[in-house]
């Protein structure tokens, strides 16, 4: 009887499908790398991205400073492995705040219905009319900039998102069998929604995430450039770029080493999230 | 009968909202189904018999119907008609259960049977994990799950469609309700697993003295687990009996017509016949008799005037002009 054989809807299958997928498997290597590389960043290169040294300026890469150094003669490599902890720490926050929060408004919306979610839909529409910088600069020019500020301001950024990709699987689940036979059961609206539909769209919204948290890295770079993200002297990719763009004829290193780790990270979680998304979706599932 | 019914449905009457009118999909059904018992609502689809156990749950869609003022729906003698949503969710799924048709669908497929057995009790009965854990293996034994202890934390996909209905039934009577509505709890099975399934019925029926109200459209099944049946055409019943009664001596013309349908292996029928014509739509029901525009007997007082349910004191009933029990 257990020697039942798994069905070709399981909800394991996706494992297999993400597995054979080439793609994805090296987005999360990369990311994996980056991750590495950000944790262990005093252990790879120990040298203090803040020491300045007014010898060393402007230095080409060389074996003591293998990407060079900056106007102050800081080791460029130092603080890109300083700075992508700053980014992933600010990222991953922003992105969990817009989950759960927008998330949260999503299947509200869509548990609810009526004109709670008409009214909550077109609120969302008026934030996506937004584009996404123009919105997380008016909110850290609001509250000032800060770390807490800028993952509150991106997070804003990536609200209607999430609450969007939550809604829409909540109106399909609150009509499914098992939620009107859990009804039947004497179930609560809450004990529905968190027991038996959050559980049903989760991986909908993970892959969301994995998509939106490349986004966030990019807004934080794009504000942090603009000057309202992490004050200096913090490490960011942002900042960094913008630092390095003042001298970019004499030392292209300084601009091009953040860029390009903001390429390799943004690139590592598209990646990342397309394979997520090809191995979920049933539009695009081929076998 | 001597002890008053579990459940009892007076004058119930169901509207839903199309097109901006009201519309009576359930026009006054009475019902009452008591302990060890099982009655059958026998109709076609759009006959109402769905929407009645609905209502009786208290699940007639909020949005798009309502409950008609002056509805009995008792439960062990408690009214829930007006009940709030809180008020009915401590009755649903303890006193009273349903089981629905799709045992493929009605499961969640992200929880493994255990905890979708025991969270019926986790919610009525506050029990911890581990008590719920050990309570779900026993009713899932109950319901002859086969290698239960082991099969707790399995997925519902990897149950076959009978054993997922057993499941369902584990649910629905994890907390032992006094009540079962069952949807059509067959209808989606093959004919060997839907004759254990009824089988299983039958002897949780017995066991536990449950009242057993048994929505269907298949009369084969109804001869196999009824103790007494209730017609239902156009939202109304037009005729009640035993089972036996039923079968042996039809007379509301509709009964005798859908008798008529339906291939028989005890007598020969001679040939089988279709009623002509369809279910009204619950638009369309004008003043007279429901069934008198497909009726060979319809006189004009059948298409004026609508037929009472007429009772022989002795639990027989037909809603009838010319073939009434009168």
């Amino acid at each position: 009887m257990s020697a039942v054989p798994v069905a070709a809807d399981a909800p394991r299958g996706w494992t297999r499908r993400f597995r054979s997928n080439p793609t994805s498997w090296f987005g999360l290597a990369l990311i994996v790398a980056v991750v590495l590389a950000a944790v262990f960043a005093p252990w790879i290169w120990p040298v203090d991205p803040l020491e300045q040294d007014i010898v060393e300026r402007l230095v080409a890469p060389s074996m003591a400073h293998p990407l060079g150094t900056d106007t102050y003669g800081r080791d460029v490599l130092a603080r890109l492995l300083h700075a992508a902890r700053i980014s992933l720490v600010i990222g991953v926050a922003a992105i969990a705040l817009a989950l759960v929060v927008g998330s949260a408004i999503g299947i509200a919306a869509g548990y609810l219905g009526g004109w709670f979610d008409a009214a909550v839909t077109s609120l969302l529409d008026v934030l996506l009319s937004f584009p996404t910088l123009l919105l997380g600069l008016m909110v850290v020019a609001m509250l000032g900039p800060s770390i807490e500020n800028l993952v509150i301001a991106i997070a804003l950024t990536e609200l209607a998102p999430f609450a969007r990709v939550a809604r829409a699987p909540t109106i399909a689940l609150k009509g499914r069998d098992f939620v009107e036979a859990g009804r039947a059961l004497g179930f609560s609206d809450l004990r529905l929604v968190v027991v038996h539909i959050v559980p049903n769209l989760l991986s909908e919204v993970v892959v969301v995430a994995s998509l939106w948290l490349a986004a966030a890295i990019r807004t934080e770079a794009s504000l942090s450039f603009i000057g309202l993200g992490v004050k200096p002297p913090t490490p960011t990719w942002g900042g960094m770029i913008r630092e390095g763009f003042e001298n970019i004829l004499d030392a292209p290193w300084l601009a091009v080493a953040p860029g390009f780790a903001i390429l390799v990270t943004v690139l590592a979680l598209n990646l990342l999230g397309d394979g997520l998304r090809d191995a979920i979706d049933p539009k695009v599932r081929r076998d | 009968m001597t002890d008053a019914p579990l459940l009892q449905v007076e004058n119930l009457a169901v509207e839903f909202r199309s097109g901006g009118a009201w519309h009576r999909a359930v026009r006054g059904v009475d019902l009452a189904v008591h302990r060890n018992e099982t009655l059958a609502v026998v109709g076609e689809s759009g006959s109402g018999k769905s929407v009645t156990a609905l209502a009786a749950m208290g699940l007639v869609p909020k949005e798009t119907g309502r409950i008609v003022e002056g509805s009995r729906i008792r439960l062990e003698g408690r009214d829930l008609v007006g009940l709030s949503e809180r008020e009915l969710d401590r009755v649903r799924g303890d006193r009273m259960a349903m089981i629905f048709q799709e045992p493929m669908t009605a499961l969640n497929p992200t929880m493994t049977v255990g905890a979708q057995v025991s969270e019926t009790l986790r919610a009525h009965r506050g029990l911890g994990a581990e008590a719920a854990r050990r309570e779900a293996l026993r009713v899932l034994e109950l319901v002859k799950v086969p290698s239960a202890a082991r099969r707790l934390a399995d997925y519902p996909h990897q149950f076959s469609g009978g054993m997922r209905q057993r499941v369902m039934i584990a649910m629905a009577l994890a907390c032992q309700p006094a009540v079962l509505l069952a949807d059509e709890p067959t209808t989606a099975l093959d004919v060997t697993i839907q004759a254990q399934v009824l089988a299983l019925l039958e002897d949780l029926k017995r066991e536990y003295g449950l009242a057993v109200l048994f929505i269907t459209h298949n009369l084969g099944v109804v001869a196999l687990i009824a103790d007494r049946v209730a017609v239902m055409y156009a939202g109304e019943i037009v005729e009640t009996g035993t089972a036996a009664a039923l079968f042996d001596s039809p007379r509301h013309p509709y009964t005798e017509a859908l008798l008529r349908s339906m291939p028989r292996v005890d007598r020969d029928i001679g040939a089988l016949e279709p009623i002509q014509g369809n279910v009204p739509s619950i638009r369309e029901i004008g003043a007279g008799c429901a069934f008198a525009p497909r009726c060979p007997h319809a006189q004009d007082r059948c298409r004026a005037e609508r037929p009472t349910l007429a009772d022989d004191g002795a639990g027989r009933g037909v809603r009838c002009w010319v073939r009434g029990l009168a």
